[in-house]
């Protein structure tokens, strides 16, 4: 498996620590109720398709970057940095 | 007590190279002062650089500079500053973390130089892609690594100071298994 | 029994070898299977199940009968085919499977038993009574079973892996993938062109066929000295593409140095690539079918296209009087190949009514062989026709059931062949692997000229998808015969006609599993074991299914075919993880004071990837604990020196850097003066401890934090994670300095004057309070000292560039022995630590609150922090959460242990009246007692009970009582002294 670095082009997963879906763009205020921390830490979808997750460069550049990909083809679909995403 | 006491240096690779193998040496290579420069946010760093040092803050995956005193990439926004001093003025637009002692450096030349790498680092370093100046974060083995191609043959390679003996072996069994095949 | 005038063996060349303590001769360019054919040799191996006398059915890796132990000693390696492995003088070949002898095997008594031994026989009788299964049925099965053993020593041959890239992986060099790679090539293509045999051409090596006029093996010798002298090509022989993964990903198998007698040492056997590609073009051509029918497992009995390549290209003649039983017009060429080389051929039955001859030969039409006959190999065979049985005498028969294109690679991404009824087929389904283009006869096509022509249109369709011009290359003429085929998967019979020739799975055994409902054929395969030998099914699959479709009244399309998963052929161990052995397995990490640790004697342990010292033996000393005390003692009455260099410390500068640290940490750091340390806890987000340490502010807008030496890098990657995801508008950057600064403890009530003796300014009390740091001079090097304690002594911490660290260590342990103290290791640190109720891993150890470890009001009210909200939780805050205690020993043993677990006095050990466990155990020489830390339920309003603590693991059950976890100077007035 291979992912595109946004700073460092196509390398090896290895090179990747994998964090999960990228829900952490979007923490919650620290006073927002239970059910809005409760998602934000625990709850997950976990439907076939495209996903948005959070995948570290550690052997690479150290980026954060969120990366699209089909769970179902396994097909990466695309990479950018966690600081520039939409949140 | 103080006045007379002195302190020899240890480089990390002391007692562990030159090694010539086949056609390949593994050396370790003094690059004087390591500095990283981190720029802060929507600073011209860049011709800071220029100016006190010569050298343009290189882009990703690239370097500038030559022997002595070279620009590194080094991740995301940093870039490895190898050889002079840092003018303290770059202090105004960057981190600047005193990397001297962090790091050890060892050249690897040869004619097999790119065959021992392709054992053992994943990104493609083929002369046509990874061309003289091009440089990577990536791992060695099991060691997060800078590589930097220096010439045709021959690569700079940096691991964490504290991996030097791993990092001479990992090359060693790596330029003996390919001078073997000669 | 060798041919004159035929072959691409070196003829010049004798080579010795031994097989089964036999010694015979072959030649250069020889496999064992065929230089043990040339030797009239046809008992090869035996059966898995029944023991039965097998030689060899194949020429290719697909081989299921001929598995063989190369080598002798600890390297010797089982079940190499005899088809793949090569000769060379001195090579050293035994047969499996075989007790006493392969010509006379006790365990053949199996095969009396047979009648027993069908489909689902081990499912249905060892299932009672079950005690016996582990102790009796398993023990005698496999021993019985099983195929070659390893020697049980360690392997001392070297394994290696390798990357490699290129545009395009052409898979196979026959003639398909040759036509492809040269178009390739001379388009300018980086290319890479693999091929698992030992010489590259593929069936142009093992059939008559010319190519543009040329003998098909010396047109195949051209292509591939031209794509040779190129530099954008790679040809990597011996080499098999073992499996397709994401992203253009390829596994490959390189046997590196089996073929070689005395290989240079260093060389490994193996090398596994990890091959990145553009593209790919798969040209793995096909294999032929054997066909089913009573006793058709004889030595003597083998593919038709086998007996052509042992022919062709080895010059052997796999026996004297030669029949032929085919379902197509391909394997007739047998025949006239081996009447050309002047073998003798009894007949040509061809199972289809309408067969034409192609020669000068004896063709019998609609004829069936129903049985074979020869003890140890083949005499003879029965067949029938509509006018009756018949018996002929043979020595060989060359069966063809037809050619199942290798369509593996194909299915390794989930993908699923189609069924072409024209070949009687499946065939690879178009866009199954993403990159890649099948080509050739893994595609279907049988002619030379379609495999030439379809390698061409392939590298043609994957050159325009790179964008690259396609060089004008002309496809050579060759032959381009139509294939014609009519299905004949299992000759109707009484007796058992094997499918799986390697798991001993027939024709009955599959109609058994049908019977018995097991209808879906991934079912089928695991009742019957059918398909999951080594050869993963590659001769069987596809009749087998073809007769669960017939006992099943489905058609073969319906039927479906199980799953080809990586690896295409076996991959040793060895070679996956090749690199990761002794000291390839993770790096070492070494302090700079390592060298002058073990000069010292000191054993080192492991720490994450560390190396630390255990602690530093003096003479007299015979066991680690005196060793242990005696540092303790240095540390409490004089002064200690000890390596911490291993703790992460990191490097944060910008305007927004107290922010982070406030962020990060439950307390505050934006209010640190400069000049000052302090202590921090981090928390997980999702409330719980994630790891402590002390961080130091040296200007404004520059802080050295410090974390555990187990989390620096968990530290790194999660203020990364700030800094990128939650706030990338901070203007803050972090960059790692473990390795910059070599740092040692000073600890003690003498540290002091130790550090005076070596900074250029003298310190004091008021210069330098207890939680102060500093910028000082040592020896004219700029350093760093810090007034920090892990021990609870008086004690600083020097950092200097890592350079000086072993001279520094030196002096310093120098300094302490001058002082009555020296240097202490990671035993005597933890005493220390555990004395003073300093939390490690061990406590923070993931499950555990701030509440929980008695820091809670750490938790600042001022500000956000990662963590707060969820550390807020009610169920995080009740009073009976394990809280952390100390604990002394107040029953008779005393002894305590990390791991005990802690129970009411008086209530019985299980787990639903645990109270508690302990996480830190020392002996103290402070105390002369064990002490220990853990954690209890409502711990801190429980000081002063007794509890019963229970170590299962090393037998210790005892009292314990109940105490505030900082023993030693709870106060804190030893710090600040």
């Amino acid at each position: 498996m291979r992912l595109p670095c946004p700073i460092c082009g196509e390398r090896d997963r290895r090179e990747f620590y994998y964090q999960g879906a990228a829900v952490a763009l979007n923490r919650p205020a620290p006073d927002a109720d239970a059910d809005a921390w409760q998602d934000f830490v625990y709850l997950r979808e976990n439907l076939p398709g495209d996903h948005q997750e959070l995948w570290s460069h550690d052997a690479g550049c150290g980026a954060w970057l969120v990366v699209t990909r089909n769970t179902v083809t396994h097909a990466v679909l695309g990479a950018k940095l966690a600081s520039e995403a939409d949140r | 007590m103080a006045n007379t006491l002195t302190l020899t240096a240890t480089s990390p690779c002391y007692g562990l190279l030159p090694k010539t193998v086949g056609t390949c040496t593994l050396t370790e290579t003094d690059l004087g002062t390591l500095t990283s420069v981190a720029p802060f946010k929507g600073r011209a760093v860049s011709d800071a650089l220029k100016g006190a040092h010569g050298m343009a803050f290189p882009a990703p995956n690239r370097a500038t500079g030559k022997d002595g005193a070279r620009a590194i990439w080094f991740g995301r926004d940093m870039v490895l500053l190898a050889g002079p001093v840092p003018d303290p003025g770059l202090g105004d637009h960057a981190a600047l973390t005193d990397q001297s002692d962090a790091w050890t450096c060892v050249t690897l030349s040869g004619e097999d130089a790119g065959a021992v790498l392709a054992r053992l680092v994943p990104v493609d370093l083929r002369p046509a892609i990874f061309k003289q100046g091009h440089t990577a974060r990536t791992q060695l083995g099991h060691m997060n690594a800078s590589i930097t191609r220096t010439g045709p043959d021959s690569f700079l390679i940096l691991v964490f100071r504290s991996m030097a003996a791993t990092l001479v072996h990992d090359l060693v069994t790596a330029m003996e298994s390919l001078a073997a095949r000669h | 029994m060798r041919v004159a005038g035929k072959g691409h063996i070196d003829r010049n060349s004798t080579v010795h070898f031994r097989f089964d303590g036999v010694e015979y001769q072959g030649f250069n360019g020889d496999t064992v299977a065929s230089a043990l054919l040339a030797n009239d040799v046809r008992l090869m191996g035996r059966s898995f199940k029944y023991h039965r006398p097998r030689g060899v059915l194949t020429a290719g890796s697909e081989e299921p009968n001929a598995l063989m132990t190369v080598g002798v000693g600890a390297g010797r390696e089982p079940n190499v085919r005899a088809t793949v492995q090569e000769i060379y003088e001195g090579l050293e070949v035994r047969s499996q499977n075989a007790f006493p002898a392969l010509n006379f095997d006790l365990l053949a008594v199996n095969d009396l038993a047979a009648p027993f031994l069908s489909a689902g026989f081990y499912y249905k009788t060892f299932m009672w009574p079950r005690a016996f299964w582990e102790k009796l049925y398993e023990p005698v099965i496999r021993r019985a079973a099983g195929l070659g053993a390893l020697s049980g020593a360690a392997d001392q041959d070297r394994y290696e892996k390798a990357y490699a890239f290129c545009d395009l992986l052409v898979i196979g060099a026959g003639p398909a993938g040759l036509m492809a790679a040269l178009v390739a090539a001379r388009s300018g293509a980086d290319v890479i062109l693999a091929d698992e045999d030992a010489q590259m051409g593929g069936r142009l090596l093992a059939e008559t066929d010319t190519v543009d006029g040329l003998a098909g093996a010396d047109w195949a010798a051209d292509v591939l000295a031209e794509l040779a002298g190129m530099d954008n090509v790679r040809l990597m022989t011996r080499t098999t593409v073992t499996g397709a993964y994401d992203q253009g990903t390829f596994g490959a198998l390189e046997r590196v140095s089996h073929h070689i007698a005395r290989p240079d040492g260093r060389l490994p056997r193996e090398t596994f690539w990890r091959i990145v590609a553009q593209r790919s073009i798969l040209a793995a051509g096909a294999l032929e079918r054997p066909i089913a029918f009573q006793n058709n497992d004889r030595p003597g009995i083998m593919t038709a296209g086998a007996v052509r390549a042992y022919l062709n290209r080895w010059g052997v003649a796999p026996g004297k009087a030669v029949t032929v039983f085919a379902n197509n017009d391909a394997a007739h060429r047998t025949a006239l190949d081996l009447i050309d080389a002047g073998v003798h051929v009894t007949a040509v039955l061809d199972s289809r009514t309408d067969a034409q001859a192609q020669g000068d030969y004896r063709l019998i039409r609609g004829a069936q062989v129903c049985n074979s006959s020869g003890r140890t190999g083949l005499d003879a065979i029965t067949y029938r026709t509509t006018s009756g049985q018949e018996k002929l005498a043979t020595d060989c028969l060359a069966m063809s059931g037809g050619w199942n294109p290798t369509v593996h690679m194909t299915c390794h991404m989930n993908g699923r062949p189609s069924w072409d009824e024209s070949i009687a087929s499946f065939v690879p389904t178009a866009g199954a692997i993403p990159g890649m283009t099948v080509a050739g006869a893994a595609l279907g096509v049988f002619s030379v000229q379609g495999c030439l022509a379809s390698g061409a249109d392939a590298a043609r369709t994957v050159l325009q998808e790179l964008g690259r011009s396609v060089a004008d290359v002309e496809v050579p003429v060759a032959d381009d015969a139509a294939y014609a085929i009519a299905p004949l998967w299992a000759v109707a019979g009484k007796g058992r006609a094997w499918l799986d020739f390697q798991n001993d799975v027939t024709v009955k055994d599959v109609k058994q599993a049908a019977t018995e409902n097991f209808r879906s054929v991934e079912h089928m395969k695991r009742y019957t074991t059918q398909g999951m030998a080594t050869d993963q099914g590659k001769n069987s699959n596809v009749a087998a299914l073809a007769v669960l479709a017939d006992a099943t009244g489905r058609g073969i399309p319906e039927t479906g075919t199980t799953t080809f998963r990586p690896p295409y052929t076996p991959v040793p161990l060895a070679a996956l993880g090749a690199g990761s052995r002794g000291k390839g397995f993770a790096p070492e990490r070494h302090t700079t004071s390592h060298a002058a640790s073990v000069a010292m004697g000191a054993p080192m342990i492991e720490a994450g990837l560390w190396y630390r010292p255990s602690y530093f033996p003096r003479k007299g000393e015979s066991n680690w604990r005196q060793s242990c005390d005696r540092e303790v003692g240095f540390v409490r009455n004089t002064v200690g020196v000890c390596d911490v260099s291993t703790l992460g410390k990191i490097d944060i500068q910008g305007p927004d850097a107290a922010k982070l640290l406030d962020f990060a940490y439950t307390n505050m750091f934006s209010t640190l003066k400069v000049g000052r340390v302090r202590y921090g806890l981090m928390l997980r987000e999702d409330g719980h401890v994630m790891d402590d340490g002390t961080t130091a502010r040296l200007g404004e807008t520059h802080y050295a934090m410090t974390t555990t030496t187990a989390a620096a890098g968990l530290v790194m990657r999660h203020l990364e994670f700030i800094t990128q995801v939650h706030h990338p508008e901070w203007d803050v950057r972090i960059m790692s300095v473990t390795e910059q600064w070599a740092q040692f403890a000073i600890a003690g009530p003498k540290s002091r004057d130790l550090v005076n003796g070596l900074v250029e300014k003298t310190i004091d009390n008021e210069s330098w309070p207890f939680m102060a740091c500093g910028p000082v001079r040592v020896a004219g090097i700029d350093a760093r000292l810090f007034r920090i304690s892990f021990s609870g002594e008086h004690a600083y911490e020097l950092a200097m560039p890592a350079r000086y660290g072993d001279a520094l260590f030196r002096v310093l342990v120098k300094r302490a022995e001058a002082l009555a103290g020296g240097a202490y290791g990671m035993e005597a640190l933890n005493v220390l630590r555990v004395e003073k109720g300093h939390i490690t891993h061990s406590e923070i150890h993931g499950r555990t609150t701030a509440f929980d470890i008695g820091m809670e009001r750490m938790i600042s009210a001022n500000k956000d922090c990662i963590g707060k909200t969820m550390a807020a939780r009610d169920g995080l805050l009740e009073d009976d959460r394990e809280q952390m205690v100390g604990f002394k020993p107040t029953g008779a043993i005393k002894k305590l242990t990390a791991g005990a677990h802690l129970y009411s006095e008086g209530a019985e050990a299980v787990p639903e009246n645990d109270q508690g466990y302990v996480t830190s155990a020392a002996f103290s020489p402070d105390f002369g007692h064990y002490i220990a830390l853990g954690f209890v339920r409502g711990g801190a309003a429980r000081h002063g009970d007794r509890l019963r603590l229970v170590d299962a693991m090393r037998g210790i059950d005892t009292v314990v009582e109940v105490c505030p976890p900082v023993f030693i100077d709870p106060e804190g007035g030893r710090v600040r002294g």
